[in-house]
């Protein structure tokens, strides 16, 4: 019995490999030796949460570097202030109450009708604006970008193959020397991360762009205190907006994990208990 | 099993005075005392996981449509905002996404279970049909439902597929801008796709409730394909099924669980977080891996149409399976010869599949300087495919010699020994 049981996890594990390997069938691309750099991501792994520290100096690089191309249109500014975001503080439950939320929020101009009037005017943004699109429309954006339309980073992890690290080794790989094959017109540089090698958008990142603010954290009594910030080498800023764009893309990811972790116990606990309570009922029944 | 008794006596006033009136309790007692052969194996636990996996996509899906706009310009906002600020949105998005693959799953693993203890063989070739019917609503209904996202491949997968009704002769053109509504796939066709999406799923729990009946009908095959004639063959459906199906439930939902919790988007494409393009063709279209098989299929020959006729025959051939199969012996346990294969014709659905997610022109089994191509290899594999169903099992049936079957289950589970201590045993 034991033996047909195992039997029939085997074969069912080996159903599951091949779906497996079929959906990791296509991975990251890349041209000429460029070999991907794979980054141990603090939230990789069933455990893994997100360095709140790197998503918080990661919003920084896409707030001062990134924001001036890119949009962030599924995020608000109150999801930063989430449970398990890059500025949820505990004493501020309601993310609409943080006051790093309330300043990041009123740092951008959201366009608005006045009431009064009726005339299209700007505003300070409010904690429960998404954050603004950065042109006012997709002829402006690609005209201002040689024809190539910066995209949304909301959800840019989720939607490359190889996610994190994939982001990672495009922010990162642009000192690499071209190879002779590939051809760049006007408006292009070579990224060997990019299929083809070609990309529009021109190395964001060089080392000292920015100076990270403190970091916001909370001591053991809770206090809010701010602790110094590394120096902002391109690797740096690199792997901290990467953090914040794999936050983003998939914000409630420590929820999940630690409501999965739960969850398979639980499981694991019934399986058992349905295994001894299935041995007793046909104990004495040949089958 | 036919004739299977009702021992349901109602104790109580009340009970009794429904059981004259609509004898509904009746029906669910004779179905939990339904007899079932004592020798059912774990492949015979899939049925309870389907129900549950059609449970599960219903309630999910209502959900989810409650929060959905279906409309191109909200579509795939909305589903962001679902896993974003929906109480518990995070964890009914993929619920649902990652439950249409379980769904497959289990629905594949019911079926090979079927083609290997041949199920579908008198009297079960109603009960094997609907049972084909309703695989193929779940093609249709996962289609329309991976169209709703609105991200890339949601978008072009759908421009293929209704691409395929577009190569028909003669009514093509007119037949696809019927289909979609327009001359492309838009926003009508994202809202019929929506409408019926929802019906579906009801037509097939209506198509459950007859696969039960006919199963409740006919009795269940077992593993060695003897019918159940006494009553020491079978045991009660409750306790002894509900608990060894409970306990398969279980280990299943780990299984759900591990992917739903731990890796949501390994059963997906990258490309679908890309919202609806219809200016840039994604550089790979590729399907759900569950349709894989008959996309390999399709694309084993140069000619659309002909690859069209080839993907829907790789289905239709499964309703007329009942009588392609010429052998009397339903069991493939009994059948050495037929048994290996059916064990190659698994291993080529696998190839299949694997041919499905490559490029056509790739190598996929490198031999020296070359190597056979994804696409010579899935023409390979589509031709055991057919002639395992056309051929094989046809010709099997008549000069294959089966082994020796046992009387009944009673004997083939207790050897020789007397019929009165089984009888004893099961009570």
């Amino acid at each position: 019995m034991a033996s047909k049981l195992l039997k029939s996890f085997l074969v069912a594990g080996g159903a599951l490999a091949v779906i497996a390997t079929g959906a990791a069938f296509a991975a990251g691309g890349g041209t000429g030796d460029y070999k991907m750099v794979h980054k141990h991501w603090h939230f990789n792994g069933p455990f893994g949460t997100y360095d709140r520290e790197a998503m918080q100096r990661g919003y920084q690089v896409y707030r001062e570097v990134c924001a001036s191309c890119h949009q962030l249109k599924h995020l608000s500014f109150r999801h930063l202030g989430d449970k398990g975001a890059p500025f949820y503080l505990e004493d501020y439950p309601n993310p609409n109450d943080n006051p790093y939320v309330k300043n990041f929020a009123s740092d951008w101009f959201v366009e608005d009708i006045d009431s009064e009037t009726g005339d299209v005017t700007d505003r300070p943004g409010t904690t429960s604006d998404n954050f603004p699109p950065i042109f006012p429309n997709e002829a402006a954006a690609r005209a201002s970008n040689g024809g190539a339309l910066p995209p949304d980073l909301s959800v840019i992890v989720a939607a490359r193959n190889g996610g994190a690290d994939y982001v990672y080794n495009l922010l990162t790989a642009y000192d690499t020397p071209k190879p002779a094959d590939v051809e760049l017109t006007t408006g292009l540089h070579y990224n060997p991360v990019m299929d083809g090698g070609k990309i529009a958008m021109a190395n964001p990142l060089s080392d000292g762009l920015i100076e990270y603010a403190p970091i916001v954290t909370e001591d053991e009594e809770g206090n809010s205190v701010e602790i110094a910030a590394p120096e902002a080498t391109v690797e740096q800023m690199a792997a901290d907006v990467t953090e914040f764009l794999a936050w983003s893309s998939d914000p409630k990811m420590e929820q999940r994990k630690s409501t999965g972790a739960m969850t398979m116990i639980y499981l694991v606990i019934l399986s058992i208990l349905l295994w001894l309570t299935y041995k007793r009922v046909w104990r004495n029944v040949e089958h | 099993m036919s004739g299977h008794p009702s021992t349901y006596e109602p104790k109580y006033g009340a009970t009794k005075w429904i059981d004259r009136r609509l004898p509904i309790i009746r029906v669910g007692a004779d179905f939990m005392t339904f007899p079932s052969p004592r020798n059912l194996n774990y492949w015979y636990t899939f049925g309870g996981i389907l129900t549950l996996c059609l449970v599960t996509q219903i309630i999910t899906g209502i959900i989810l449509a409650m929060h959905y706009v279906p409309n191109v310009d909200g579509a795939f906002e909305s589903v962001q905002r679902i896993r974003r600020d929906v109480p518990f949105g995070w964890l009914l998005q993929p619920m649902h996404a990652v439950g249409a693959s379980m769904f497959f799953l289990a629905v594949y693993m019911h079926m090979f279970r079927g083609l290997y203890y041949g199920s579908y063989k008198a009297p079960r070739e109603l009960l094997w049909i609907i049972g084909c019917v309703i695989y193929l609503i779940m093609m249709a209904t996962a289609f329309l439902g991976y169209t709703l996202p609105w991200g890339q491949m949601s978008f072009w997968g759908a421009t293929v597929i209704t691409g395929f009704f577009g190569a028909v002769p003669v009514v093509g053109e007119s037949l696809q801008q019927w289909l979609l509504g327009g001359y492309a796939v838009d926003n009508a066709t994202l809202n019929r796709f929506f409408a019926l999406h929802y019906l579906l799923p009801f037509v097939i729990a209506a198509l459950v409730g007859l696969h039960v009946w006919a199963l409740h009908h006919v009795g269940q095959n077992n593993p060695i394909g003897v019918s159940a004639k006494t009553k020491s063959d079978t045991l009660s459906f409750h306790p002894f099924y509900t608990v060894k199906d409970g306990f398969a439930v279980a280990v299943f939902l780990l299984i759900f669980a591990f992917f739903l919790f731990y890796q949501p988007d390994a059963l997906g494409h990258a490309d679908n977080y890309i919202e609806a393009d219809a200016l840039k063709t994604p550089p790979h279209i590729v399907p759900e891996w569950y349709f894989l098989p008959f996309y390999a299929i399709l694309r084993a020959v140069p000619d659309k149409l002909a690859g069209i006729l080839l993907m829907i025959s790789a289905i239709v051939v499964l309703f007329v399976l009942p009588w392609l199969d010429t052998s009397k012996v339903k069991s493939l346990r009994f059948r050495p010869v037929a048994r290996w294969f059916f064990f190659i014709f698994l291993v080529f659905c696998f190839i299949l599949g694997w041919c499905g997610a490559g490029t056509p022109d790739n190598i996929a089994i490198p031999l020296g300087d070359t190597g056979i191509t994804f696409y010579r290899l899935s023409q390979i594999a589509t031709i055991y495919y057919f002639a395992y169903f056309l051929i094989i099992l046809p010709v099997l049936g008549l000069v294959e010699k089966p082994l020796a079957r046992p009387d009944s289950i009673t004997k083939a589970v207790l050897g020789d020994q007397s019929r009165g201590g089984a009888q004893a045993a099961a009570e």
